[in-house]
């Protein structure tokens, strides 16, 4: 796959996480839910990459399956590297050594994650101790404090509860439990959707500094496309358990390749927006996606290869790594593939 | 309420379907159980203070905030779901507030509300057609079952869940998000109703079928002569949605004006910080940095003077500022110190608890065994690192007392609703009278 | 519309598996076993419940099973058999008559309390709460002797003195789910659309609070077997003149138990017991079936199979199945 070398010549160096081939599959009882189908990607240093997606499209499934984080009914098969580490297929007790002093976590919803019977510092202390023994009472006492500050959350209020806190302080003290271990990866699932708008702006920031002060790695999965523009250097468009598209914040927005991301970015609503545009259809289900190209039934460009065949991924000039068939390759579309694909008009009642 | 120039005029006019004045709604809290376990006190959030506006016919007016600005209370106020707890609304003349529930029934046939969730706003144990024609039932316009479902056919087919045999017996469950809630509007439209307020209708949904929505409710409202209050934490849509935008900040509304003006020319500060800090998808922009601090204060005792004035950038002498902004301030640059600067300064001040009681005229109290020396060289050190904050305009005088320094600052003004070109903005950046306050109050220092 | 109703409840007993479904079924086949036997007692049963002679001859005096008497006699010369079959009625009749009182007791209190809330709300709780602290024997001893002057021993009293145990249930599980169904937005979009509170309570509440309801019904039901049998046994329940009872059956046959003669006390205590079961199974197994939070999802791990996913060769299929097909499916 072509995907590998992208970071290595933006990052200088080995990507910090590597994701091949991952599949995450639920079991349901009957035919199984593919949620993650077949993604790769990687991030080195100091680098964000923006995972979006709509609802139900697998991102939060593929966070989750990165670190290890899945219910029992779900299958894993692929390769997740970390430092050249292989992540899956790791016993539970070494990865959750790893989940926090490596790999830090922060979600969407701060307070289910904070335990309401104990004070902000028992919450820190705790974290300390098991993850790092070596520190004592003064140094873990100092290490929290600096961290939490850096959070901008007031000293004097070290021996709150968590309740005590308004939602975006509870965020910002997630975010300082996190990274008081200096994990080298940072997965931050939706921490801002729960939040307002300028709370959010604040939280971005100091995901911002992050990257840039301690050379965090950070995945940052989201719906939002405002904030992947804002925050991210990379962007991967996820839809139906895959990825369509992958690139460059700044080229994917300026020119989406795939007809996916460019009908999302037209149908998402801004202060530029004069018109408004819509998707036709529905996410599908993943229990049964659509054959060959997931979006093909959606798409207004589909070919008649695109319910034929799965794309085949291909880099764009401008560096993108795309699935799709407008995008070659050339020499794998039957004849008459690119004719456009005839369709039965999707009644207004099957849309969403 | 201060009855200056502005929009919302005594007269009843033709043109206006509703007409709000002075509405207050009061809620009771009684505390977390934690807070009741340790005897706190319980107290009343004014989830909606003092709000006065029109809905002209065939508008749509945006009420914009964030969580915690009272706007789905006020919402649920207008419709009668939440009692009112002062003021009028008035649907076409017809007083609303003060009925019963049983005295309020007829009128709901004129104002419908659609609610976020659509999965929840819909009975999951009766079928789409049951409930789309339920309305009609309660109201005894319909009973005989076929005209029942020909009538619930018809509203689906108009919200584009067509055909509508599909859809009839099946139950919400069976239904996508997006049908779920064209759904929930074929029930609103069934009785004919005047106004619909719209309650965050689309934040539920995917990205992409959420200009689908829209779009619909757009048609509606041209085919059946509707207004529309759209409620929504959303600047982006509000943009493109409303005619009007009313901006809400702990319950008041702060900024009401035309759509065009509220995006382009914002007078009040909250309203330009908002639109700063919706994240847009273009990547040439940056996480913008110059944000109002902190979050929507705790609306059981909001500030004094402008509700805003704590977080804005452009507060002045008489906006309000007051004890609990002195600690806020000292805490915030306590983060930024290092561990032993922070101890060092302090072991300077004595228990600031004493400045949680919102007062115009309060201590920065000395450690126990102190001087008043000690919290005067903290208050200093602050002034000489933020000079240019804007609390500092705030502080009338300093004084250092044995119990501590004695800091007291400008007699709070409230704001009020004030003329701006086609806006009415609740600033005192716009308010001739506060603005002479605080320079006279900058010459008599200039002259000390 | 009746039609998809019913499908939507026996939907999900379809669509359960493992052991829950098997202990529904065993229930609902044990249920059903008793059933019959009571509605066709007066047919299957060899004799009557207090017939001591057939055919001007009499019955024997704790005669052992033979042909004539398959579970052999009592000390009353009763044929045990037809006690135990005639008991099934007498059960069965107990039962869902007590069930019906519960249910047209319980449900409309607990509905009116949740919903009103408030002072009357208190106060019904309060008293609710007396009587479930009550051990519930004692009530249903009490009730059933108050009730003995004026309605007589009979099945009726037996049935009124197990309601008031089963009651306070009944309300606790309404009037707890009605508190949490009336703060969902569709009964105040119902409230937003006009409908009167009468509406409100019968259409929007009711029908999503009903659905706890059958499974806790039928649990109590095995419960109230056993509260009436206790009062039987105890001499507080039907007089054995009005109907076969097997708690009565039971205290009879104590004696016999020391004697050797063990068909008197075998086959009633069989009844009981395999009744209890029956309901038991049938509650659990709806509780599983209906409840979703409950119900054990099926946490098997799907099986991956290697299919195309954008890994060069492996993406080419054949162009033959133009849609659907060609992918592989789970088991």
């Amino acid at each position: 796959m072509s995907a590998t070398g992208d970071n290595r010549e933006r990052g200088g160096g080995e990507p910090i996480l590597d994701v091949r081939d991952l599949r995450v599959w639920y079991g349901t009882g009957g035919d199984p839910v593919r949620a993650v189908d077949g993604v790769s990607f990687s991030i080195g240093a100091g680098e964000t990459l923006g995972l979006v997606g709509e609802s139900g499209c697998g991102k939060s499934t593929l966070g989750r399956g990165v670190i290890g984080l899945l219910p029992d009914a779900a299958a894993v098969a692929g390769s997740v590297r970390y430092r050249g580490r292989e992540l899956a297929g790791l016993p539970v007790k070494e990865m959750r050594e790893l989940r926090g002093p490596e790999l830090g976590l922060i979600f969407q919803e701060p307070m289910t994650r904070l335990d309401p019977l104990q004070t902000i510092e028992a919450h820190f202390r705790e974290t300390l101790r098991t993850h790092r023994p070596d520190l004592d009472d003064d140094e873990v006492r100092r290490r929290s404090l600096e961290t939490l500050a850096g959070m901008g959350i007031p000293r004097t209020r070290f021996g709150q509860y968590p309740h005590e806190f308004s939602g975006g302080m509870r965020q910002r003290i997630m975010i300082a439990l996190a990274l008081v271990l200096e994990p080298k990866v940072l997965i931050a699932d939706e921490p801002t959707t729960a939040l307002d708008v300028i709370v959010e702006a604040q939280i971005l920031g100091i995901l911002a500094d992050l990257r840039r002060n301690f050379d965090t790695a950070i995945l940052l999965i989201t719906h939002n496309l405002g904030i992947v523009a804002e925050a991210c250097d990379r962007v991967a468009v996820m839809y139906a358990g895959e990825i369509a598209e992958e690139g460059d914040a700044r080229e994917v927005f300026a020119e989406p390749a795939h007809p996916y991301t460019r009908e999302l970015l037209r149908s998402t609503i801004s202060l530029e927006t004069t018109g408004l545009n819509y998707i036709p259809g529905a996410p599908p289900s993943l229990i049964d996606p659509p054959p060959a190209c997931r979006f093909h039934p959606r798409c207004p460009n589909a070919m008649r290869v695109c319910a034929e065949r799965h794309p085949i991924e291909v880099r764009t000039k401008a560096g993108q790594r795309v699935s799709c068939w407008l995008h070659g390759p050339e020499e794998q579309i039957p004849e008459g593939g690119r004719e456009p694909l005839e369709r039965e008009e999707l009644l207004e009642a099957e849309e969403a | 309420m201060n009855e200056t120039a502005g929009q919302p005029s005594a007269e009843p006019s033709a043109e206006n379907v509703l007409e709000v004045r002075d509405l207050h709604t009061t809620y009771s809290v009684r505390g977390s159980f934690f807070d009741r376990l340790r005897g706190r006190e319980s107290g009343s959030v004014r989830a909606v203070d003092g709000v006065s506006l029109d809905l002209r016919r065939g508008e749509v007016l945006g009420l914009v905030g964030e969580s915690g600005s009272g706007k789905t209370t006020l919402g649920r106020t207008l419709l009668g779901l939440v009692e009112a707890t002062s003021g009028s609304i008035r649907l076409e003349g017809e007083e609303l507030t003060g009925r019963g529930e049983a005295d309020l029934r007829p009128l709901r046939r004129r104002m419908q509300i659609v609610f976020q969730d659509p999965h929840a706003s819909l009975n999951p144990a009766m079928t789409i057609g049951a409930l789309v024609a339920d309305p009609l039932r309660f109201h005894k316009l319909v009973s005989d079952r076929e005209e029942l479902r020909a009538r619930a056919s018809e509203a689906l087919e108009r919200v584009g869940l067509a055909p509508a045999s599909e859809f009839l017996d099946k139950f919400p469950a069976d239904l996508s998000g997006g049908q779920k809630q064209r759904a929930v509007l074929a029930r609103a439209i069934i009785l004919g109703p005047d106004v619909l307020v719209a309650d965050e209708p689309v934040s539920m949904l995917d990205m992409s079928v959420r200009a689908k929505i829209l779009e619909l409710m757009l048609e509606l409202k041209d085919e059946l002569d509707l207004t529309y209050i759209y409620i929504t934490h959303d600047l982006a849509t509000a943009k493109f949605f409303c005619d009007r935008i009313a901006i809400m900040y702990l319950g008041q509304v702060v900024e009401l004006g035309p759509a065009a003006d509220i995006y382009e020319r914002p007078h009040h500060p909250y309203t330009a910080a908002l639109l700063r800090a919706i994240p847009e998808p273009d990547p040439r922009r940056a996480v913008p940095r110059d944000l109002p601090r902190g979050e929507v204060p705790d609306a059981v005792v909001p500030p004094l003077g402008c509700p805003f004035h704590p977080r804005c950038p452009k507060a002045f002498e008489v906006c309000g500022w007051e004890s609990r902004d002195l600690r806020t301030l000292l805490e915030d640059r306590w983060t930024r110190l290092s561990q032993d600067d922070y101890e060092r300064e302090r072991a300077g001040v004595g228990n600031l608890d004493v400045l949680d009681v919102p007062s115009v005229d309060t201590i920065l109290p000395a450690p126990d065994g102190g001087t008043g020396e000690q919290p005067a060289e903290v208050l200093a050190a602050m002034r000489a690192d933020a000079a240019d904050d804007p609390f500092w305009s705030g502080v009338a005088a300093t004084e250092v007392t044995d119990a501590g320094v004695r800091v007291r600052f400008h007699e709070p003004r409230v704001p009020r609703d004030l003329s701006v070109d086609r806006s009415v903005v609740r600033c005192h950046l716009h308010d001739p009278e506060a603005l002479a306050a605080a320079e006279e109050i900058r010459s008599e220092r200039d002259r000390d | 519309m009746r039609q998809r109703r019913l499908s939507r409840f026996l939907g999900p007993i379809r669509e359960s598996t493992g052991v829950s479904r098997w202990i529904f079924w065993i229930g609902v086949a044990i249920v059903a076993f008793f059933v019959i036997l009571a509605v066709f007692a007066p047919l299957l049963a060899p004799y009557g419940f207090d017939q001591v002679s057939a055919d001007g001859v009499r019955f024997p005096k704790q005669g052992s099973p033979d042909g004539t008497h398959p579970f052999g006699t009592t000390v009353g010369n009763y044929d045990v058999l037809s006690r135990v079959i005639w008991g099934a009625r007498t059960a069965i009749e107990v039962v869902v008559l007590a069930v019906v009182f519960s249910l047209v007791i319980g449900v409309p209190l607990g509905l009116f309390s949740g919903y009103v809330g408030g002072r009357a709300d208190r106060v019904l709780v309060l008293i609710m709460d007396a009587l479930f602290a009550f051990p519930y024997i004692l009530l249903a001893i009490v009730i059933a002797f108050l009730l003995s002057d004026k309605l007589g021993q009979g099945v009726v009293t037996a049935a009124i003195a197990i309601t008031a145990v089963y009651v306070p249930q009944y309300f606790r599980v309404v009037r707890n789910h009605v508190i949490s169904v009336r703060e969902e937005p569709y009964v105040d979009a119902a409230r937003a659309l006009g409908a009167p509170r009468r509406t409100i309570v019968s259409r929007y509440v009711l029908q999503n609070v009903i659905q706890s309801v059958p499974a806790l019904a039928t649990l109590n039901a095995a419960d109230a077997i056993l509260t009436l049998a206790a009062l039987g046994f105890l001499g507080y329940g039907i007089q054995p003149t009005d109907a076969a009872e097997w708690g009565y059956d039971l205290q009879r046959a104590i004696d016999d138990a020391g004697a050797g003669i063990w068909w008197t006390g075998l086959y009633p205590g069989l009844a009981i017991v395999l009744l209890v079961t029956g309901f038991t199974l049938l509650g659990e197994g709806l509780n599983d079936v209906i409840n979703p939070l409950i119900r054990a999802r099926s946490t098997a791990k799907p099986e991956i199979e290697e299919q195309p996913g954008g890994e060069g060769e492996a993406a080419i299929l054949s162009m033959d199945p133009p849609r659907g097909g060609e992918e592989p499916r789970g088991p």
